[in-house]
């Protein structure tokens, strides 16, 4: 019995130190990563072509998804917030409210969140295929530099295009949140107005563009990272590009937090 | 005297405790088509990265062209690697370029050529592997495993390499495909004066066709280094062996 004990308790502390210590190898390897892309990012030949490929793929091939979320999370937020408001006769505030809402948290949340997951795994599918197919070797073999090749213009591509894409889901979720307001809750169009322009703030949206850079950045590092580290053909590949979508939805949850806590006592 | 182009000195690489490559000394010829056979997790691979600089030697030097690898540093490494040609086991064509497009990166990349004049250096390279036109415009998974191994053979030929590198380029191909191969890797070095190939394989019947010299790698030593003549009737028992697998 007292063996079967010690058993468990060994077996659990094992286990722990293992992901603590595998955990802290990661974060060391993804920091020398991040440090290599610093610096090639400002080193020749600069790759025009290929961010302009990328901001194209990252940006407006998410455009859809993009607004498609955006307009339903501002009709479904005003009709959540206007039946609670209206409990305690403050519904015309729920054009601020949702206008605040979706600037300082959902736009670049959701819009990070949809990016992980669309374009976060694109860059591990595309990069670890290429990986096991012997076509980063080629690129190395040739003299190129497969991290400024591959990683930069992605990253640099991904960091600009969610600020981007977070303000369009703020103006289409308040496009959205305007009609549900009022042609179905039937606030008053003018009382909606000056509303948004007594409690909104051009600081409200500053928070929420500072957030999007930062997430576009962790989501393109994390999920060129898990493309370079793919090994073993096809389940690599796979393994790879759910690391890069499970990791990079939460490094936007957990670093929401900390951004939070951060720009609320600076701006 | 033969010229060298590439030569091991003392080179020792282990990985953690797993020696894979034990004091090496070892010269490629120049112009010459030499192979190295050896069975699996002989070192092969290794000692290909090595002559390549993707990997340091744990001790010794590795000379390519003249020049030791370990004192490039490694952006004059990046560039040093243009002297060389790499034909991949499966090609390594870049499978969201065509075929046009694969001969072309090289040449866009490194060179100030114009598109016409890049256009017939491209056809040059073609009709030197034996491609037609129709093949250029295809990517590469609407090619076959001999075309492949052709566009990849014309991409690693477009810097005019001085060495050309052939990672296990029969591996897992027909008999015809791998007889076109061989004549493509014969035809290469003979149209091309100087040009070292370097090929890394297991695939005796082939090598001894058409190397001029065969060099056995076994446990990370060079057991047997002979023309290829003398390389068949070699009597060391490693060497049988594998010949008469």
């Amino acid at each position: 019995m007292e063996a079967a004990v010690k058993n468990i308790f060994y077996k659990f502390f094992f286990t722990l130190g293992e992901f603590i210590t595998d955990g802290v190898d990661g974060l060391g390897r993804i920091s020398i990563f991040t440090g290599r892309f610093f610096y090639w990012a400002i080193r020749p030949p600069f790759r025009f072509r290929l961010l302009f490929e990328q901001l194209y793929f990252i940006g407006n091939r998410s455009l859809f998804i993009i607004i498609l979320s955006g307009a339903f999370t501002g009709m479904v937020l005003a009709y959540q917030t206007y039946f609670g408001f209206k409990l305690i006769n403050v519904d015309t505030l729920v054009g601020p409210v949702v206008a605040i809402s979706l600037s300082k948290e959902l736009a670049p949340v959701l819009g990070g969140l949809i990016l992980a997951g669309r374009c976060g795994a694109a860059m591990a599918a595309q990069i670890g295929t290429m990986k096991v197919t012997e076509q980063i070797d080629a690129l190395e073999v040739m003299g190129i530099n497969s991290i400024q090749y591959l990683a930069i213009p992605r990253i640099i591509a991904t960091t600009f295009a969610l600020p981007m894409l977070s303000i369009i889901f703020l103006l289409v979720g308040g496009v959205g949140a305007f009609v549900i307001g009022t042609k179905t809750l039937l606030i008053d169009e003018a009382l909606f107005y000056s509303k948004l322009g007594e409690f909104m703030f051009l600081e409200d949206m500053y928070q929420g563009i500072i957030k999007a850079f930062f997430f576009g950045f962790v989501i393109s590092v994390i999920g060129t990272y898990f493309g370079f580290q793919v090994r073993q053909g096809a389940e690599g590949v796979g393994k790879g590009t759910n690391f890069a979508v499970v990791w990079g939805m939460i490094s936007v949850l957990v670093l929401d937090y900390f951004l939070t806590s951060f720009l609320i006592k600076v701006l | 005297m033969d010229e060298i182009a590439i030569s091991f000195k003392n080179v020792s690489k282990a990985f953690k405790d797993h020696v894979v490559i034990d004091n090496l000394n070892f010269e490629v010829k120049t112009g010459k088509i030499t192979t190295i056979l050896g069975f699996s997790g002989a070192g092969k691979s290794t000692l290909l990265k090595l002559v390549l600089g993707l990997i340091s030697p744990t001790s010794g030097v590795v000379q390519v062209l003249g020049r030791g690898l370990n004192s490039l540093s490694k952006v004059q490494l990046r560039e040093f690697r243009r002297n060389f040609g790499m034909l991949f086991q499966y090609a390594a064509l870049f499978d969201s370029l065509t075929a046009y497009e694969n001969v072309a990166f090289p040449l866009k990349e490194f060179t100030a050529l114009n598109k016409s004049q890049r256009d017939a250096k491209i056809q040059g390279l073609f009709e030197s592997v034996g491609l037609d036109s129709k093949a250029a415009q295809k990517y590469p998974s609407e090619l076959s495993g001999g075309m492949r191994k052709r566009v990849g053979l014309a991409r690693a030929l477009a810097l005019n390499p001085a060495i050309i590198l052939y990672d296990e380029p029969t591996t897992g191909l027909d008999p015809i495909t791998t007889k076109m191969v061989n004549e493509l890797i014969v035809s290469t070095a003979n149209k091309t004066k100087g040009l070292t190939s370097l090929i890394i394989s297991h695939d005796v019947r082939a090598t001894l066709e058409i190397s001029d010299y065969v060099a056995f790698l076994n446990r990370g030593k060079i057991v047997e280094y002979l023309s290829a003549d003398e390389f068949r009737n070699s009597n060391n028992p490693l060497v049988q062996e594998f010949v008469n697998l």
